[in-house]
């Protein structure tokens, strides 16, 4: 589909590309590699291959880190905003596609700038409204708030799944004396999943690695999701360079599997969701 | 001519819609009222404070325009716009040139393309605390890239990266762009393919070399990608919070301190949240004036 050129005059074109993979991935890779040594190992040999593949680090960093319960708040975190997200932003965005009414432009318009509000002009009084509202130190006081800062993303991309969906299908479940819910979950799902789908990458990356709002809301031990937790395990443990390692491994593996086997969604869902990150 | 109604045809699903003019809103009142209570009142909430003293706790004693005053005579304030500036100009370069390179390559070949595209996109999947640590292993002053270089008779990388007030904020940078070009990449990859193919065939036709291709025919035919990405980088910019909270908390000496980092150690460290307000609105009135200029760009015609 593109210019046709000979292999050979492609050789610099490669060398090239390489050259800005390496950069890419290097990182990550001395990530991994350091993740299975030892602290002192790595002070004095920060950029080669461990001695002796040191799997105790990853022991070690799940126990120290209490790694069984941050990934539990962030996998409750995660799935509860997941839920929260396909809901609201599935209901508006049926609204949005099927039905015409007056103010319908007006609210596309209110949704965009709505999503550009700066997270640090609300965030402020935000905190302190939730610690009126006792939502300070809560799961789902903080699903609440990932919820309104992802539904409109959601709103907006399902419409666009739902309007190419031919209206023939929708008016013949009507003429069968279905409901705008039965419409919904009989029709419509099945037919744009992939867009469903695509939200539920997107806002489950988001939240896995979100750190601002969690940081803020989530002061308790107890509730801490890995991204903070992370932090608060390089500052108790200052020198442990091998146990942090391994334990960014572990937070990133999930993401890196799942963004691996679905990238065309995950690529597809971020570019549309604009440059935050 | 006119239209004698049928009297037996089922009438259209629609008009029975228009008694039930509530029904759409019944849908979207979740999202409404989300958006309401976490964005629209703290938003509007901060609109108030920002002309009073609060400090998280108690009342607020409304002072006029003192917040406003003491920002525009405060240095780091100052210091703050001209690092978000500084990051405007080096994301608006050194990401798209990256981006623009990597994409151009790209769409030169055909095996490779996914996975070079793949691992260019990587960094942006993860997670900024882990990117952060990253970094912070590599650039390390004691053990990291610099000395490590030194000892092999290189000299010139042993600086402390986040620990001079110098190189702080491009240090910070860097490594905000190492995760973010990829992304570039993959919005301009996928314009140019877009591209109609018969310009190429037109240009070389003409004699073109793949630069004069490049200048005359991807670059304008990726326009609207282009200038989108540079928008959304001007209003984005004047935001940055993480990677700096993350790598130097807009340290050393407030030498990386952005808008960003001032709200948010004024509110919570200081508790001045009267004065950090001000400081969120000003930031606030940078990306609304960016957002406005897409908008005005998007009404004169341009495909943004």
């Amino acid at each position: 589909m593109f210019r046709r050129r000979r292999t050979a005059s492609l050789i610099p074109n490669y060398i090239l590309l390489g050259g800005l993979a390496i950069f890419s991935v290097i990182p990550i890779v001395l990530l991994v590699l350091n993740s299975l040594k030892t602290t002192v190992e790595i002070q004095e040999n920060p950029f080669g291959l461990p001695t002796a593949a040191r799997l105790s680090n990853y022991v070690d960093a799940w126990v120290q880190g209490q790694f069984s319960t941050t990934i539990s708040n962030t996998l409750f975190l995660t799935s509860g905003t997941i839920f929260l997200v396909v809901v609201v932003g599935g209901l508006a965005a049926f609204a949005l596609a099927r039905f015409r009414f007056s103010g319908a432009n007006a609210l596309s318009f209110y949704l965009l700038v709505g999503t550009s509000v700066p997270a640090l002009l609300f965030i402020v009084p935000l905190y302190f409204m939730w610690a009126q509202l006792d939502l300070i130190n809560s799961l789902p006081g903080l699903i609440i708030v990932y919820a309104a800062l992802y539904s409109p993303f959601a709103t907006y991309l399902l419409r666009s799944f739902l309007v190419s969906i031919p209206m023939d299908f929708e008016e013949a479940a009507r003429i069968d004396g279905a409901n705008d819910l039965q419409v919904l979950t009989r029709v419509i799902l099945p037919l744009a999943w992939p867009g469903f789908l695509t939200v539920v990458l997107v806002v489950g990356l988001g939240v896995w690695n979100e750190f601002l709002f969690a940081n803020t809301f989530l002061q308790d031990p107890a509730l801490k999701p890995i991204s903070t937790s992370l932090l608060a395990f390089q500052t108790r443990y200052q020198r442990d360079w091998g146990l942090t390692s391994a334990a960014s491994v572990m937070m990133i593996l999930p993401v890196l599997l799942l963004f691996l086997s679905l990238q065309r969604q995950f690529i597809e869902g971020l570019a549309r969701g604009g440059l935050k990150g | 001519m006119a239209v004698t109604p049928v009297s037996g045809l089922r009438r259209p699903a629609q008009p029975r819609r228009r008694r039930f003019p509530w029904r759409p809103w019944l849908f979207l009142a979740p999202l409404l009222l989300l958006n309401l209570v976490v964005i629209v009142t703290p938003s509007l909430l901060s609109i108030r404070y920002a002309f009073t003293d609060w400090t998280g706790i108690g009342a607020a004693q409304y002072v006029g325009l003192a917040n406003f005053q003491e920002m525009f005579g405060d240095r780091v304030f100052y210091r703050a716009i001209g690092n978000n500036v500084r990051w405007t100009v080096l994301f608006l370069i050194a990401p798209v040139l990256m981006g623009l390179l990597g994409a151009y390559l790209l769409s030169t070949i055909r095996r490779g393309q996914m996975l070079f595209r793949t691992l260019y996109f990587i960094p942006y999947v993860i997670a900024s605390v882990v990117n952060a640590y990253i970094w912070k292993l590599i650039l390390n002053p004691v053990f990291g890239i610099g000395p490590w270089l030194a000892e092999r008779g290189i000299p010139w990388l042993d600086i402390r990266f986040f620990g001079r007030s110098d190189t702080s904020l491009y240090a910070v940078a860097f490594v905000d762009n190492w995760h973010f070009w990829g992304f570039l990449v993959v919005l301009y990859l996928a314009a140019m393919h877009a591209v109609d193919a018969e310009l190429y065939e037109a240009a070389r036709i003409e004699g073109a070399n793949p630069w004069h291709e490049f200048w005359h025919v991807t670059l304008p035919g990726i326009r609207p990608t282009l200038v989108f990405t540079l928008l959304m980088i001007m209003i984005w910019s004047f935001l940055v919070f993480d990677y700096i909270y993350l790598l130097t908390n807009g340290g050393p000496a407030q030498s990386s301190e952005v808008l960003g980092t001032l709200t948010y150690s004024t509110a919570f460290y200081s508790l001045r949240v009267g004065y950090a307000t001000a400081i969120a609105l000003t930031m606030t009135f940078f990306s609304a004036l960016f957002i406005s200029m897409f908008v005005v760009l998007r009404r004169l015609g341009w495909e943004v």
